[in-house]
């Protein structure tokens, strides 16, 4: 089985000269398709750069980032955002969900720009957040949510596409301990249930238990990596 | 992918709409400026079209297609008094040599009391001929023309404009009654069909019309024509009777080689393309200063979809980064910017008609509203929003998604 991500060499470059910051300096890392992965590092370490590149939001300086066995580097920018439309979920920490705006409006999104019809939209939009537990909230603004809940329709708002992976920037970051498990079983049971490849930025040790693999950055490098499938 | 891509297009409309509803007063406000921008160039127009149909049916009513010819050098004011009146023999002569008219009509008038009963109404007397009402442009409503023995200077006889008749008669049946016209006694054998104010304002139905030989004769005590209408013969070139007729009159006049004319000749299509020239002027004037607020409205438009990009920099990204192309979130926003725009064209359309159609009412103008004013309207503004619309909604399309995100 080829792997579904591939990394080879990946530089991520800020500025020029004196103020030059490399973010990262040569990362390798093959994902596999079905993989659970916690991405772990300090601040700085570059895990959220290597994200916004496994996300086609940012692109490597140098190095090759193979999606499926496409190059990014030679897509347009329409082309990645195709890409992101088809084959990527984002969970961020901030959740990022439009204000003012119902649960299932938000949820809805991505599948608007999917071109599906409206009652279909909708279906799928309910489906995702029964997945989640949050049917009965579908009609609720974000402002009338707690932060696990907010969470809860990022996720479902992710995986209403059904896509090949799902990106997680500190998905537990602002919640509490109980609801951390909570949004951690749910990640698991996707990717157990719906064979969805997980790549999950945190720095908590005990939801990176979660993770069959583990990848620590530490300068812009690949410290440590459980390796693939153990 | 057509039917995708209307998707795609119908929800950015359902998005904009949203949008538009969450604001409503800013909105609104930004609504307003391109309503007050629409609706002066709509109401310009439409007043300056009521105005231009106003002077075409002025003209009418003075007949079409007439040529006058008065005493008096044309630049020294209308009905100048250097010039000497025509005479009976002058009518004669151009009925007979101008071959390009259609009617000649002659005419003299002078004011003179009427007396009906115990009844008294003082209103000009005028003297002609039938070829009168058909160069004038005049109906019979009731009775007849007059007779060729009447002509003659028998029987004096008379017709009567609907004011004048109202003033002695009420409203008694007034045909074949017998009426006192200064020291004449004179039966009605006609009445006129109402014309209505003119241009200037006058009433054009106050007036008595007699037989030019019983006018001269027993009204005005002498044969002085003081003016002659004529029409043009159709498929006959105006400019070619009005050449003929300024020769026969020099002529007739012993106006010699390089000296002026003691007569002046105007038609109604040289008075009429004047004053449309006017109307038009003032009325691309009028919309093109009207014009100016719409592109201030525009301008208020534009401001606030900058603003509204700014604000919403990171829903921007949230769309981008769930698959938006950059395409897509500017049509969101060209939608959002449209939709105000065709909002303020459609409700800026209704008060400047409304305003237009009550203006006229006001001066006694016809109403005018062209259709193609509002199709011309709606483009306008749907025109007005894509172009103030666009910089704003490019702006958002090329956003970096990660800084989009980051935006607080």
């Amino acid at each position: 089985m080829s792997p579904l991500v591939s990394l080879r060499g990946v530089e991520r470059v800020y500025g020029e000269g004196e103020a030059e910051v490399r973010a990262l300096d040569g990362i390798d890392l093959d994902f596999m398709p079905g993989e659970l992965v916690a991405v772990m590092g300090p601040s700085g370490s570059g895990k959220s750069t290597c994200m916004n590149i496994l996300g086609c939001l940012d692109q490597p300086t140098a190095g090759s980032y193979k999606f499926a066995d496409n190059e990014t580097r030679e897509l347009t920018q329409d082309q990645l955002a195709l890409l992101r439309r088809y084959y990527l979920g984002f969970i961020f920490q901030g959740y990022n969900l439009l204000a003012r705006t119902s649960a299932v409006d938000n949820v809805e999104l991505p599948l608007v720009y999917r071109g599906v019809a409206a009652r279909e939209r909708r279906e799928r939009a309910l489906e995702a957040l029964r997945l989640v537990g949050l049917e009965n909230r579908a009609h609720h603004a974000p402002s009338e949510l707690s932060g696990g809940q907010q969470q809860r329709v990022a996720i479902a708002r992710a995986i209403v596409t059904g896509p090949s992976m799902l990106l997680a920037d500190e998905p537990t970051g602002n919640l509490d301990t109980a609801r951390k498990d909570d949004i951690m079983r749910l990640l698991v049971n996707l990717n157990e249930r719906l064979g969805i490849t997980i790549v999950m930025v945190t720095h908590e040790p005990e939801m990176a238990e979660y993770c069959r693999r583990q990848v620590h950055f530490r300068d812009g490098k690949v410290a440590e990596d459980t390796g693939a499938r153990c | 992918m057509l039917s995708s891509w209307s998707r795609v297009l119908f929800a950015a409309m359902v998005m904009a709409v949203r949008e538009v509803r969450r604001n409503v007063f800013r909105s609104s406000l930004t609504v307003l400026g391109i309503v007050i921008g629409v609706a002066s160039v709509i109401a310009m127009v439409s007043l300056g079209k009521s105005a231009s149909e106003q002077v075409t049916q002025n003209v009418a009513k003075m007949g079409n297609n007439m040529i006058m010819l008065m005493p008096g050098a044309p630049r020294r004011g209308p009905g100048g008094g250097s010039g000497a009146p025509f005479t009976p023999a002058d009518v004669k002569a151009i009925i007979q040599q101008v071959t390009g008219a259609q009617d000649v009509a002659p005419e003299s008038a002078k004011s003179a009391l009427v007396v009906f009963g115990n009844r008294n109404h003082t209103t000009p007397i005028r003297g002609s001929t039938n070829a009168w009402l058909r160069v004038r442009g005049w109906k019979v409503a009731e009775g007849r023309e007059f007779t060729d023995a009447e002509l003659g200077g028998a029987n004096p006889a008379c017709m009567m404009g609907s004011s004048t008749r109202k003033e002695l008669f009420g409203n008694q049946a007034a045909l074949d009654e017998t009426v006192r016209v200064g020291n004449v006694s004179c039966r009605i054998v006609g009445l006129f069909e109402t014309k209505g104010r003119s241009g200037g304002g006058d009433d054009q139905d106050d007036f008595i019309l007699m037989p030019l030989r019983v006018f001269q004769r027993r009204i005005q005590g002498k044969t002085d024509v003081s003016s002659i209408y004529l029409t043009v013969k159709p498929g006959r070139s105006q400019t070619g009777v009005v050449r003929n007729l300024e020769m026969l009159m020099r002529e007739r006049r012993h106006i010699g080689p390089g000296e002026d004319d003691d007569f002046h000749v105007a038609d109604t299509k040289e008075f009429a393309a004047a004053m449309s020239t006017v109307t038009t002027t003032l009325t691309a004037l009028l919309g093109g200063i009207a014009g100016v607020s719409l592109l201030v409205g525009g301008i208020g438009i534009m401001n606030i979809m900058l603003v509204s990009v700014t604000e919403r920099t990171r829903e921007i990204g949230i769309r981008l980064s769930i698959g938006a192309r950059g395409r897509e979130v500017l049509l969101q926003f060209l939608a959002e910017a449209v939709g105000l725009s065709l909002l303020g064209g459609v409700v800026g359309m209704i008060v400047g008609g409304a305003g237009s159609y009550a203006a006229t009412r006001l001066m006694g103008m016809p109403f005018s509203f062209p259709p193609e004013i509002a199709l011309i309207a709606f483009v306008f503004s749907g025109g007005v929003g894509v172009l103030f619309g666009y910089l704003p909604a490019r702006k958002a399309a090329r956003l970096n998604p990660i800084e989009a995100l980051r935006h607080e």
